[in-house]
C-alpha cells in the first residue's frame, strides 16, 4: 500500500511543473492581450492623470518582472488577486461560480453517458448493421452542431414557442430562494434541505443547458464505447467465455463491458475537462453564472487577475481529474499499477 | 420638490406616452405564459413575484453591475444606476414628455432632491443649499451638511472619472465645500458657470452617510472605498437587498425616502442576461416586466407587441471619425468626398432600424443652436467623386476601418455599408474589430485610428460641452486629433458662459459652421435608447443612460 | 468498422488498393455517403464563388431580411446579402481554416510525438510536461486568449486552433511509437542497415496513422466549430468575409425574432461539413488500417 502512496505522491509531483507552466503562460498571455486595463477601468471621461492613478492603483506601472514576482508572491499566500470588473476577490468569484459550472457539466455528462454508452454497446453488438450506422449518424449529428446554436434553438422551441421550459434566467427562477449553501450544487443543497420545490425548480433550469451540452459530448463517449466494446468482444477471453457456454448477456456485460470501461473512463475524463472549458458559450446563452462566462467577460476587458485565476482553477481541476482517473483505472482494472505510468 | 415628482408619479402613461398597448400580444403567448404562471403558483411561498402584481418588478439587462460605489476605480457604467437609485443628490432634473414616447428628464428644470431650496449669489460664485430637515439615511440618522461635504470631498479627491466629472462643473477642491450648520451647505466657485448647478444633478455628487463610511474607513482607505463598494450607505429610494455580480441585483424600497414620492414597487429585481435573444424572449413572453437597452431591431419589431420607449439620446451622435494624422484626411476635399459617399438612409434603416433621429441632409443655413443637428451633407456619389477628383488622392487610397467589438451592434452594419460605398470611390478599407479593452486605448487615448466610428454623448446638455470633449485639441473624445484655433477659443469662451449671454448664440453658430466645414467627425444619426416594458409603466429616460427605477410602477 | 464477410475473405490477395477501396465503400454505405458529401463540399469550395447567383458581399438594404424564396433560396441577411451565396462561398475559407489548422497540428504533433516516443529520455519528459501544460488550459479559452492577444486574422485563428490540437496528436504518436520502437520489425529494419530516422519515419510512424486518421476527422470538425465559437465571442474572421461560424453566431440573435434562416442554413451547412469529416474519418480508417487490408 505504501508503494501505492509513493506513486500517488509522484503523480502529484509530476503535476508541479504543469502548474508552474500554467502560471507563467497565463501571466504572459494576459499581458500580451491588447488594450490597457488602466484606460478601460478609469472610466468614461478620465483624463491622463486619472488614468495614471488607476494604473498605479492596479500595480501596472511597475516593470513586468516585478509584477510577476508580486503575482507569484500573492499566489503563494493563496491570494488570486482582485478582479477589476466584478470588484471582488477572484477566489471569491470562482468559489461562487465554479459549482454552477460543475453542476451543469456533470449533469450534462451524466445525461450524455446514459444515452451514449448504451448506444455504443448496441452499435458494437451489431457492427455494420443499420442500427450501427444510425447510432453513428445520430451522435455525429450531435457533435456537429455549435453549442450556442443548439442552445438558442432549444430556447426558441421549448421556451418561446411551446412554453414548456422555464425562462432561461440562470440557475433558479427568481420566485425561489436559493437553498442554503452546503456544496454550491443547487440540486444537492436543495435535496439536503429537503426542499422538493427548489429542487424541481433548479432541475427545470438545468434541463435545457444540460441537453445542449450532452448532445455535444455524446459522440466521443459513444464512439469510444463502441470501439472498446468491439475490441473486447473480439478478444480471446470473450471467445473463451462464449465457448464455455456463458449466456450472451453475461458475456456482454460481465466480461466485455467491464473490460471496455477503461478507455471509456479515460475518454470521459478528457471530455469532462474539454466540456468545462467549452461550456463558455452555453453559459452565455443561458445566462448561467458559471466560470466560463466569467472568463470570457474577463478576457474581453483584459481583467488580468480574473483570467489568471480562472486558468489556474481549471488547471488545478484538470490535474486533480487526471489523478482521479488514474485511481479509477486501478479500481476497474487491478492489473494496472501506478508504477506502469 | 414634492409637487412635480408627485405629478409625474400620477400621470398614467396609457394613451399619450405609450406607443401601443399590450393587448395585441399573440394568443399563444398568453396561453404559454398562462401555463407557466399556473404551474408556478403552488411554489409562490418563496418570493411572490408574479402574484403580488405591482409589488415586485423584474427587469433584465445585458450589462453587469460591478460595484455599488460609483466613485471607485473600475466601476463600470452599468453600476451608475446604483448611485441613482440608492443615493440622493442635492438636486435633480425635472421631467418632460420625451420625443420617442414616454418621459424624459428635463435639462432645463432643476428640482430639489435632498436640498429643500437653494440660492445663488449675484456674482454666481456662491451657492447655498438648505437641506430637507426630514431627510434621513437608511439607518435613521439625519442627513446633514457634513455628510454632503464629506461626499463632495470624496468625489473630488478619489481621482478618476468622478473627479473629472466634478471638475466639469467647476468643483475641484474640498476647500470649496462648506458645512455652515446641519442644514446649510455652501459651495464656493472660482468662476460662475452655467454647468455648476446641472453638474450637481448628475449621478456623481451623491450623498453618503459619512458616519457609517468613516466608521469603516482605515488609514490606507480614508474614503471607505472597500466598504462602500459592497455596502451602500445612503438615503435613496431603494436599498440593495442582494447583489450577486453577473447574476442579479435586488433593490428593496426605502419606505422613509424623503427625496420624492414613494416608488410603487417594494422590490425591483434586476437580472443580468447576456444574450440579447434570451432577453427578447423574456420580455415578449412577459416573464419580466422591463428590458433595458434593447437592440434597435428588437425595438422596431416589438413595438406592436409590448410597450417600447425609444428616446433619442440628448447631446449624443454616432459619427464617422476622420483622423487628421492620416494624410489623405488632411485634405478637405477627401473629407467632403467621404461625407457625400456615405449611404445615410441605408445605414439608418439597417443599423438603427429607423430608431433615433437622422443627422444628414440639413440646411446649409445655421439659424438655431440645436445640437445634435443635421449636417448639410447627403448621399450623392457624383458630388463625392468630384470632390475626390479635386483632391490629391483622386485615385483613392487604402485605409483601415476600425470599429469596437463591444459596439458591433450598430458599428458593424454601418461600417460594412460605408466600406462598400467607399469602394465605389476607389477607397479600399479593411474592417478591423477592436476588443472593448483596447478600443478606448486605441481610439480615444492614443487616437491612432485613421477611419473609425465613434459615439460620444455629453451628460450636460449644451453644445459647448459636446465641443469641449469632442472637438478640442487633446480632449478624450476628440478621436480625430482635430485642432482648430478658432474652435479652441470659441469653446473656452462659451463653456461657462450663460446661455442668455448675447454672445453665446453667435459663437455657437460659428462653432457649428466650422465643424461642418472641417468635418473631423461626420454625423450619421442621433441614437436612441430603447427600453421595452411589458407589465411596467412610468419609465423615464435619463442622460446617464441607466435605469432609474424610482418612477416605475407595475401595470 | 466493417464486418468481414466470408466471401470477401476468399478474394485473391493480389487485389489492389482500388479494389480495397471499392470493397470498403460497398460494405459501408455510410462511408460511401461521406465520400459523396465530401466531394460536394470540395466542389463548392473550388467552384462555389463562380457558381453562386449573387455577390456574397453586395448589400441591398431594400431587400434586407427576406425569407427564403425562389430568388433567394436561403433568404437574405440584415444587410440584404444573399445567404445562399454567402454559405457556398464561405466553404472555401472554412475548409482552408480547418485543413490548415489540422495539418499544422498533425505535422507538429507527429514530429514532436515521434521524437519523444522514439528517443525518450529527457526530451520525452520535457515534451510531456509541455503537453500537460497546454492540456491543463481550458482549450477554448486558450484559443480565445491567443487570438485576442495576436489579433483576429485568419492566420491567427489557424495558429490558435493548431496549438490547442497539437497535444492530441503528439500524445497519440508518442504512445504508438513508444510501443513499437522495440518491436521485432523495427529491430529487423535497423539491423538491415536503416538509420534511426528512416526506421522511425518509414517503419514505425505509419503504424500510428490509423488512429490519427480518426483524430484528424474529429479535429477537422472541431476546428470549424472552434472558429465558429470564436466568432460567437466576436473574435472570428473579419467582416464582411463570409464564414459559417460568424453567420451562425450573428444569425443566432435573429432566431427569436423569427428570421430563422439566417442561422439555420449556415448552421445546417456547418453541421453538414463537420458531419462529413466525422463520417469520413471512420471511412478512412477502414481504408488505411493495415490490419484490415489483409
Amino acid at each position: 500500500m505504501s508503494a501505492r502512496l509513493t506513486s500517488v505522491l509522484s503523480r502529484i509531483a509530476q503535476a508541479i511543473p504543469v502548474v508552474i507552466g500554467v502560471v507563467v503562460i497565463s501571466f504572459v498571455l494576459t499581458r500580451a492581450l491588447p488594450g490597457d486595463p488602466a484606460v478601460y477601468f478609469a472610466g468614461a471621461a478620465a483624463d491622463e492623470a486619472s488614468i495614471a492613478e488607476v494604473r498605479e492603483a492596479l500595480g501596472l506601472d511597475k516593470p513586468m518582472l516585478r509584477q510577476f514576482i508580486i503575482y507569484v508572491g500573492d499566489l503563494a499566500r493563496g491570494d488570486l488577486g482582485q478582479s477589476i470588473s466584478s470588484g471582488r476577490p477572484v477566489a471569491e468569484d470562482l468559489a461562487s461560480r465554479l459549482p454552477a459550472s460543475l453542476e451543469l457539466t456533470l449533469s450534462a455528462l451524466l445525461l450524455s453517458c446514459a444515452v451514449a454508452v448504451p448506444l455504443g454497446v448496441l452499435a458494437a453488438t451489431r457492427p455494420g448493421s443499420p442500427v450501427d450506422h444510425l447510432c453513428r449518424v445520430l451522435v455525429t449529428a450531435g457533435v456537429s452542431l455549435p453549442t450556442f446554436f443548439t442552445g438558442i434553438l432549444l430556447i426558441y422551441v421549448f421556451y418561446y414557442l411551446l412554453g414548456i421550459a422555464p425562462s432561461p434566467l440562470g440557475r433558479l427562477d427568481f420566485i425561489y430562494i436559493e437553498p442554503d449553501h452546503v456544496t454550491g450544487f443547487y440540486l444537492i443543497d436543495a435535496a439536503l434541505a429537503g426542499d422538493a420545490e427548489t429542487f424541481l425548480g433548479a432541475l427545470k433550469q438545468l434541463v435545457l443547458p444540460a441537453i445542449t451540452l450532452a448532445l455535444f459530448t455524446m459522440a466521443p463517449i459513444a464512439r469510444m464505447t463502441r470501439a472498446a466494446m468491439l475490441g473486447a468482444l473480439s478478444a480471446d477471453f470473450v471467445r473463451t467465455a462464449r465457448a464455455a457456454g456463458l449466456t450472451n448477456r453475461t458475456v456482454l456485460y460481465g466480461y466485455a463491458f467491464r473490460n471496455a470501461l477503461l478507455p471509456v473512463v479515460t475518454t470521459l475524463g478528457m471530455v469532462f475537462s474539454f466540456t468545462l472549458g467549452a461550456n463558455v458559450l452555453v453559459e452565455k446563452v443561458f445566462a448561467w453564472p458559471g466560470i466560463g462566462s466569467y472568463a470570457v467577460e474577463a478576457l474581453v476587458v483584459s481583467d488580468y487577475a480574473a483570467v489568471q485565476g480562472f486558468v489556474l482553477a481549471m488547471a488545478f481541476l484538470f490535474v486533480l481529474l487526471n489523478l482521479v482517473i488514474d485511481l479509477a483505472y486501478t479500481l476497474i482494472d487491478p492489473r494496472i499499477g501506478f508504477a506502469a505510468k | 420638490m414634492l409637487a412635480p415628482r408627485f405629478a409625474r408619479g400620477t400621470i398614467q402613461p396609457q394613451g399619450k406616452t405609450q406607443m401601443t398597448g399590450t393587448t395585441s400580444r399573440r394568443d399563444f403567448l398568453k396561453y404559454g405564459s398562462g401555463v407557466i404562471g399556473a404551474s408556478m403558483l403552488p411554489f409562490l411561498k418563496a418570493l411572490p413575484a408574479r402574484a403580488a402584481g405591482g409589488d415586485v418588478l423584474v427587469a433584465v439587462t445585458g450589462q453587469t453591475i460591478n460595484s455599488l460605489d460609483l466613485h471607485r476605480t473600475g466601476t463600470n457604467r452599468a453600476s451608475y444606476q446604483v448611485a441613482v437609485n440608492c443615493y440622493d443628490r442635492l438636486v435633480s432634473f425635472g421631467t418632460k414628455e420625451a420625443p420617442g414616447g414616454g418621459l424624459s428628464y428635463d435639462y432645463s428644470v432643476i428640482e430639489p432632491e435632498l436640498a429643500e431650496s437653494w440660492t445663488i449669489s449675484d456674482d454666481g460664485l456662491t451657492m447655498t443649499f438648505k437641506i430637507k430637515p426630514e431627510a434621513k439615511f437608511w439607518d435613521g440618522t439625519k442627513v446633514t451638511a457634513a455628510d454632503v461635504k464629506w461626499s463632495f470631498d470624496r468625489a473630488v479627491s478619489v481621482g478618476g472619472f468622478p473627479t473629472v466629472q466634478m471638475k466639469a462643473g467647476g468643483l475641484i477642491a474640498p476647500e470649496q465645500f462648506e458645512a455652515v450648520d446641519d442644514e446649510t451647505f455652501v459651495i464656493h466657485l472660482e468662476r460662475p458657470s452655467k454647468l455648476s448647478l446641472p453638474d450637481l444633478a448628475v449621478p456623481v455628487p451623491f450623498v453618503i452617510n459619512s458616519k457609517v463610511a468613516m466608521a469603516n474607513a482605515t488609514a490606507e482607505d480614508p474614503w471607505a472605498m472597500e466598504y462602500l463598494h459592497k455596502t451602500p450607505a445612503g438615503s435613496g429610494a431603494f436599498k440593495v437587498a442582494k447583489w450577486a455580480p453577473g447574476e442579479q441585483l435586488v433593490y428593496e424600497r426605502n419606505d422613509d425616502w424623503a427625496g420624492g414620492p414613494l416608488p410603487g414597487p417594494k422590490r425591483v429585481i434586476l437580472r443580468e442576461v447576456p444574450s440579447p435573444a434570451t432577453r427578447r424572449a423574456l420580455i415578449e413572453r412577459g416573464d419580466v416586466q422591463l428590458s433595458f437597452d434593447i437592440p434597435n431591431k428588437d425595438a422596431a419589431e416589438l413595438a406592436d407587441k409590448v410597450t417600447v420607449y425609444s428616446t433619442p439620446i440628448e447631446n449624443c451622435m454616432h459619427v464617422v471619425g476622420l483622423n487628421t494624422t492620416f494624410e489623405p484626411f488632411q485634405d478637405p476635399d477627401v473629407r467632403k468626398a467621404i461625407a457625400y459617399a456615405i449611404p445615410y438612409e441605408d445605414i439608418f434603416q439597417t443599423a438603427a432600424y429607423g430608431r433615433g433621429a437622422p443627422l444628414w441632409g440639413g440646411s446649409t443655413e445655421i439659424d438655431d443652436i440645436a445640437w445634435p443637428r443635421k449636417s448639410p451633407y447627403y448621399t450623392d456619389m457624383d458630388m463625392a467623386r468630384s470632390h475626390l477628383e479635386k483632391s490629391a488622392f483622386a485615385k483613392g487610397f487604402d485605409v483601415p476601418f476600425s470599429i469596437s467589438l463591444s459596439l458591433a451592434d450598430w458599428m458593424e452594419p454601418t461600417a460594412l455599408l460605408i466600406q462598400e460605398s467607399l469602394a465605389g470611390l476607389g477607397i479600399t478599407s479593411e474592417i478591423e474589430k477592436i476588443p472593448g479593452a483596447n478600443w478606448r486605448t486605441a481610439a480615444l487615448v492614443e487616437k491612432r485610428l485613421p477611419l473609425h466610428l465613434e459615439n460620444f454623448g455629453g451628460w450636460l446638455n449644451t453644445p459647448d460641452y459636446y465641443f469641449f470633449w469632442a472637438y478640442q485639441k487633446g480632449h478624450l473624445f476628440n478621436s480625430s486629433n482635430y485642432e482648430n484655433p478658432e474652435i479652441e477659443a470659441l469653446v473656452d469662451e462659451t463653456l461657462h458662459m450663460s446661455m442668455e449671454d448675447p454672445q453665446y448664440m453667435p459663437n455657437i453658430k460659428r462653432m457649428f459652421a466650422i465643424a461642418f466645414e472641417d468635418l473631423p467627425r461626420i454625423p450619421l444619426w442621433q441614437p436612441a435608447l430603447n427600453v421595452a416594458a411589458n407589465g411596467a409603466e412610468g419609465y423615464e429616460f435619463w442622460f446617464h443612460r441607466q435605469l432609474d427605477i424610482r418612477p416605475l410602477k407595475g401595470a | 468498422m466493417t464486418q468481414v464477410s466470408p466471401d470477401s475473405a476468399e478474394r485473391p490477395r493480389s487485389s489492389g488498393a482500388l479494389d480495397h477501396l471499392i470493397y470498403v465503400l460497398k460494405a459501408n454505405p455510410v462511408t460511401l455517403l461521406a465520400f459523396v458529401m465530401f466531394a460536394l463540399i470540395v466542389i463548392s469550395a473550388l467552384f462555389g464563388p463562380a457558381l453562386v447567383p449573387y455577390d456574397p458581399l453586395q448589400s441591398d438594404a431594400a431587400n434586407a431580411l427576406q425569407a427564403p424564396s425562389a430568388a433567394h433560396w436561403f433568404g437574405t441577411d440584415s444587410l440584404g446579402r444573399d445567404v445562399f451565396s454567402r454559405v457556398i462561398v464561405a466553404t472555401r475559407l472554412d475548409l482552408v481554416i480547418s485543413v490548415a489548422a489540422v495539418a499544422l497540428s498533425f505535422v507538429l504533433g507527429s514530429v514532436l510525438g515521434a521524437v519523444a516516443g522514439y528517443w525518450g529520455g529527457w526530451i520525452d519528459v520535457v515534451l510531456n510536461r509541455i503537453l500537460d501544460t497546454i492540456m491543463a488550459f481550458p482549450l477554448f479559452v486558450l484559443a480565445m486568449g491567443i487570438v485576442a492577444a495576436m489579433g483576429n486574422t485568419i492566420e491567427n485563428i489557424i495558429y490558435a486552433t493548431a496549438i490547442i490540437n497539437v497535444p492530441f496528436y503528439a500524445r497519440l504518436v508518442r504512445a504508438e511509437v513508444n510501443i513499437r520502437r522495440g518491436a521485432g520489425f523495427a529491430l529487423a529494419a535497423r539491423l538491415s542497415g536503416n538509420s534511426d530516422l528512416r526506421v522511425l519515419a518509414l517503419h514505425i510512424f505509419p503504424n500510428a496513422l490509423p488512429p490519427m486518421m480518426v483524430q484528424v476527422s474529429l479535429n477537422l470538425g472541431w476546428a470549424i466549430l472552434n472558429a465558429a465559437g470564436l466568432s460567437f465571442i466576436g473574435l472570428g474572421v473579419r467582416p464582411p468575409t463570409p464564414e459559417w461560424g460568424i453567420m451562425v453566431a450573428e444569425g443566432a440573435n435573429f432566431i427569436v425574432s423569427g428570421e430563422w434562416w439566417l442561422a439555420v442554413f449556415p448552421g445546417l451547412w456547418l453541421m453538414f461539413a463537420v458531419f462529413t469529416f466525422n463520417l469520413l474519418g471512420d471511412g478512412l480508417r477502414d481504408i488505411v488500417d493495415p490490419r484490415k487490408r489483409t
